[in-house]
């Protein structure tokens, strides 16, 4: 098992203290933090190896190159994927655009794009914004004590004009992870093709792309104890072939003249300009870190410590938690409200005791819709939390009831 | 430093200018959108005065406290008086310190004024 107390070591960023106390950090869905290995690699990257891939032929560009690479076939081999199928992007955000943009770009009035209402604004405003020049339409499917139907989504399927489903794995809101591998069998049984939003589950369970059967697969770095700016798209490769550059430039090409143009046949024509490399270089770090601890132990201790969150958040008088509360169904997220208490108080009380959490509707406005609220009190756990992080959470809740009731 | 005190707390508890007006002569809506708090806010101004205000709101103590603190501080006074309320004359009647983040909460409710009277 993992041994936690020393895992919190591993990060400098636990060593700050403000105004004399520690960071209890508990807004792992927003960011997590970076251990040293990954910010040493950074720093590695720019004093030794520092210069562009894919152009020099001189030794610097050569090993950049293959620590670029090398990062691309460790990305793949950690989704089960292979390399040819992994494009770098900035984000989840800007994977998710380069689908949407990349490969939807033919759509018309009578298609269907299906939606659901747990979407992140990232799964739902480049489908929108695309659906104002293409007239196709978008549906979502229900989210009713904090799950979708399956059942729902045959009735959908069943109509013939559903062209795509677009779906996060794991809410950020409600932690609910939802069943891709069964979704994904109505998908390919009613041709329906079906993009993944892994942001939230990729750092914390196993993710197997071919056991899935996703077509597309999008998730950040930087929520996997990466850097900021490393965004990853899988896309099956019998798809490539239809999938247009998103953004266009030097790197992609083999050819370009007056009265021609020809973009490479690999994966490099999705990579257009100078890419993010010290950081692609970074993230293999953290991924060493992650396959160090193993992604199995990872989701163990993070069930127990959902589980005795829920367990200790459900003895507050007045709290209600939203969503499926069984810890086996969800990722470490959990979001609620107390009576009389604004999230944006609580929070601010909270950080009083350096206990970071997200207060607002974590951009899920649809879903704080369906759930009648305008927003939500999120803590969300990672692997370097702890029992005693979630004690002192309940302390400072407590804190903040009281300042309120008294 | 704690921006919880006493006066914020007993504004948001209990806040005396919590309601509507039946004759309410100006009137403006707001929301925050980017937290979800709203605000509705109504004045009964007679003479260029205000003779009475009050406001109905969904929102975190900060931000309605500082609409109870401030429609008691309008009160009598001429709308060309309160045209000229500025953020850091809120600020001071809140008595705190706020972060830009919670700014926005305080302000809500000085910007639904300003476009009340705008109307």
């Amino acid at each position: 098992m993992i041994n936690i107390n020393k895992i919190k070591n591993d990060f400098p960023i636990f060593k700050r203290k403000i105004n004399g106390k520690e960071i209890i950090y508990l807004d792992n869905a927003a960011t997590s933090m970076r251990p040293n290995k990954v910010i040493n690699a950074i720093k590695n990257f720019y004093e030794n190896y520092n210069s562009n891939i894919h152009r020099g032929i001189y030794t610097l560009s050569e090993e950049a190159t293959n620590l670029y690479e090398n990062t691309r076939e460790k990305t793949a081999k950690f989704i089960n994927a292979s390399s040819e199928e992994i494009i770098f992007t900035k984000n989840t955000t800007e994977s998710i655009n380069f689908i949407v943009n990349g490969y939807f770009y033919n759509l018309n009035k009578n298609d269907v794009i299906l939606l659901t209402e747990m979407e992140h604004n990232s799964n739902i405003v480049p489908w929108k914004l695309l659906s104002k020049r293409l007239k196709f339409k978008i549906a979502y499917l229900n989210v009713n004590n904090g799950e979708i139907s399956l059942k729902e989504l045959i009735k959908y399927a069943k109509k013939g004009n559903v062209k795509a489903l677009s779906i996060t794995h794991a809410s950020n809101v409600l932690g609910i992870i939802n069943p891709i591998k069964e979704i994904s069998k109505i998908c390919r049984k009613y041709k329906i093709r079906l993009i993944v939003d892994g942001a939230q589950a990729v750092p914390h369970i196993k993710v197997d792309v071919k056991d899935l059967n996703v077509d597309f697969y999008a998730f950040s770095a930087h929520k996997m104890l990466g850097p900021f700016g490393v965004g990853v798209l899988y896309i099956k490769k019998e798809l490539i072939s239809n999938l247009k550059p998103f953004i266009s430039g030097g790197g992609t090409v083999l050819e370009v003249t007056k009265e021609n143009l020809k973009f490479k046949d690999n994966i490099e024509k999705y990579e257009a300009g100078t890419q993010n490399v010290a950081d692609v270089v970074a993230f293999s770090s953290s991924l060493d870190y992650l396959n160090k601890i193993g992604m199995n132990n990872i989701r163990k201790h993070e069930i127990e410590l959902t589980k005795y969150a829920l367990k200790k958040l459900s003895e507050i008088p007045e709290l209600e938690i939203y969503g499926n509360l069984n810890p086996e169904k969800r990722v470490g997220v959990i979001s609620f409200n107390i009576k009389g208490i604004h999230a944006h108080d609580l929070a601010q009380i909270l950080d009083e005791n350096k206990i970071c959490i997200r207060s607002s509707h974590h951009c899920c406005m649809i879903l704080h819709k369906k759930l009648g609220i305008s927003g939500s009190a999120r803590v969300s756990f990672y692997v370097y939390n702890t029992k005693k992080d979630v004690d002192e959470l309940i302390k400072g809740i407590n804190k903040a009831v009281e300042v309120f009731r008294k | 430093m704690n921006i919880y005190r006493e006066n914020i707390l007993a504004h948001c508890k209990s806040p005396e200018n919590f309601g509507s007006l039946k004759n309410a002569n100006f009137k403006a809506h707001d929301l925050n959108l980017s937290c979800g708090d709203e605000i509705e806010i109504y004045l009964e101004v007679k003479d260029n005065k205000i003779k009475d205000a009050k406001f109905q709101a969904k929102g975190c103590a900060i931000s309605i406290a500082s609409a109870d603190i401030l429609l008691e501080n309008i009160k009598n006074k001429s709308l060309n008086q309160i045209k000229n309320l500025t953020k850091e004359d809120l600020l001071k009647l809140l008595g705190i310190e706020l972060t830009p983040t919670r700014l926005k909460c305080a302000l809500l409710s000085l910007n639904t004024l300003n476009k009340a009277i705008k109307k």
